[in-house]
């Protein structure tokens, strides 16, 4: 059994409000059957320093990467971890997190992967709720396991690799979210973060810059969708009947694009590539563009 | 016999006697127990050294306790990390309890793979665990650079 959609009108104005929960939604509806709370942070800490009450916590490094490949658990790792956590097949999970939900909308892609139906991020995450005052609590739920069956991860409508990237050149756009000295080349990584490792700084020939941070308000939520559109459709040139597909570094802010692009412009062709610039940046041969203009193919 | 000085020793112990969930508690209780910036550096937040290596914003200052430092002056750590960032503050909760009143000697000593003994690498990440190695490596640059001037 799922939850009723978020009917709140703020909501109505995007292509899937359905995917959206405001947190007044979330306080009225917590505790309630088929309704799973998820806490999915940066800092694998943050959720045992006080979360949303009865939510539980999934980590992205620990619980949502391959132990050992660079990929995402299988059908019978990913049926583990969401029986553990409560979750069915049926359940409407909401998720949120820390710095503007980008490992929330990170973890909301895997669930995607697996088709998990029913998914939605609370607009404005872990920071709203909290700057709102809203109850936090350091009490881990009591979780009964659930019953979920293994699906087999279907990458295709929601992940790209660099093959089809490199394949993509020229006839699908691709959107950049790093920061601007990233995309220029001028740093392999954002400051102040840590550099996981990019042998080249520049970008993929032809994508433009849109850094994901111009998708969020000040307060963390989504921008208006008429803001959106300004951005991605007018300033970007997207459209919604085409393909696009979104990268950053690892693949986490990116996924926070992806999310917008996808559900709240509708724009149901949106692919998100993690390997993103830490393989596009190592991979030997492949061309890249430094500086500010997205370029065009050239040689290799 | 271990390469450690005693009060890391016994850190490196606490850990390794705890499960990987509990290792996560005693990260959590040092990132709450890491003490306030003393108010001459809290009002003067461009002395520390910023660490880029951490993935939250984590600064560090290292004092020498003596005017014109040798290497057994003692040696005093200051750390600043926003509460919103505990899995930092944690890492530099353990360095300031294992190295705060340490000799500048002994401090230079402490071997680099210290984050890796703790047992957090499959419980954190081994990329999580590189920011506490950065942070001890700042630490002794910043020895090294006080004992020559």
């Amino acid at each position: 059994m799922t939850r009723p959609a978020d009917p709140n009108p703020r909501l109505a104005q995007y292509a899937h409000p359905e995917r959206l929960v405001t947190t007044e939604w979330l306080a009225e509806n917590l505790g309630r059957d088929g309704l799973v709370v998820v806490e999915s942070d940066e800092d694998i800490l943050l959720y045992a320093t006080g979360h949303i009450p009865g939510a539980v916590h999934v980590d992205w490094h620990t619980e949502l990467n391959h132990p050992v490949v660079r990929d995402y658990v299988d059908g019978a790792g990913f049926a583990a971890l969401c029986r553990a956590k409560g979750i069915s097949r049926d359940t409407t999970v909401v998720i949120y997190g820390d710095k503007s939900n980008w490992w929330a909308a990170y973890a909301l892609w895997v669930f995607a992967l697996f088709g998990h139906p029913d998914t939605r991020l609370l607009d404005g995450g872990r920071d709203l709720w909290i700057a709102e005052g809203r109850e936090t609590t350091r009490q881990e739920p009591t979780v009964a396991p659930s019953v979920y069956p293994v699906i087999v991860r279907d990458d295709g409508p929601h992940r790209v690799f660099r093959d089809e990237v490199r394949a993509a050149i020229g006839h699908i756009p691709l959107i950049d979210v790093r920061s601007p000295v990233e995309y220029t080349g001028e740093r392999t990584h954002m400051p102040d973060y840590p550099d996981e490792g990019a042998l080249r700084g520049g970008h993929i020939p032809t994508a433009a810059s849109v850094p994901w941070s111009r998708a969020a308000a000040a307060d963390g939520t989504f921008k208006s969708r008429s803001e959106l559109e300004e951005i991605y459709l007018a300033g970007a040139g997207l459209s919604t009947d085409r393909d696009v597909i979104t990268y950053c570094r690892i693949g986490e802010r990116s996924s926070h694009t992806w999310f917008a692009l996808r559900f709240l412009l509708g724009i149901s062709r949106t692919r998100n590539y993690d390997g993103s610039w830490t393989e596009w940046g190592s991979l030997v041969g492949v061309p890249i563009v430094k500086g500010d203009q997205p370029g065009s193919i050239g040689p290799a | 016999m271990s390469d450690l000085p005693p009060a890391l020793t016994g850190i490196v112990e606490d850990f390794g006697a705890l499960t990987e969930r509990e290792r996560l508690e005693l990260l959590l209780d040092f990132s709450e127990n890491l003490p306030d910036l003393p108010p001459r550096y809290a009002e003067h937040p461009e002395l520390l050294e910023p660490v880029p290596e951490c993935q939250s914003p984590l600064f560090l200052a290292v004092e020498l306790a003596d005017a014109a430092p040798t290497r057994q002056s003692l040696v005093h750590l200051f750390f600043s990390a926003p509460p919103e960032a505990p899995t930092t503050r944690g890492f530099a909760g353990i360095l300031r309890e294992a190295l705060d009143g340490l000799s500048a000697a002994e401090v230079l000593a402490v071997p680099p793979d210290v984050p890796d003994r703790l047992g957090l690498a499959h419980a954190v990440s081994p990329l999580r665990l590189r920011g506490m190695s950065a942070m001890l490596s700042r630490v002794k640059r910043q020895i090294e650079k006080a004992l020559v001037a």
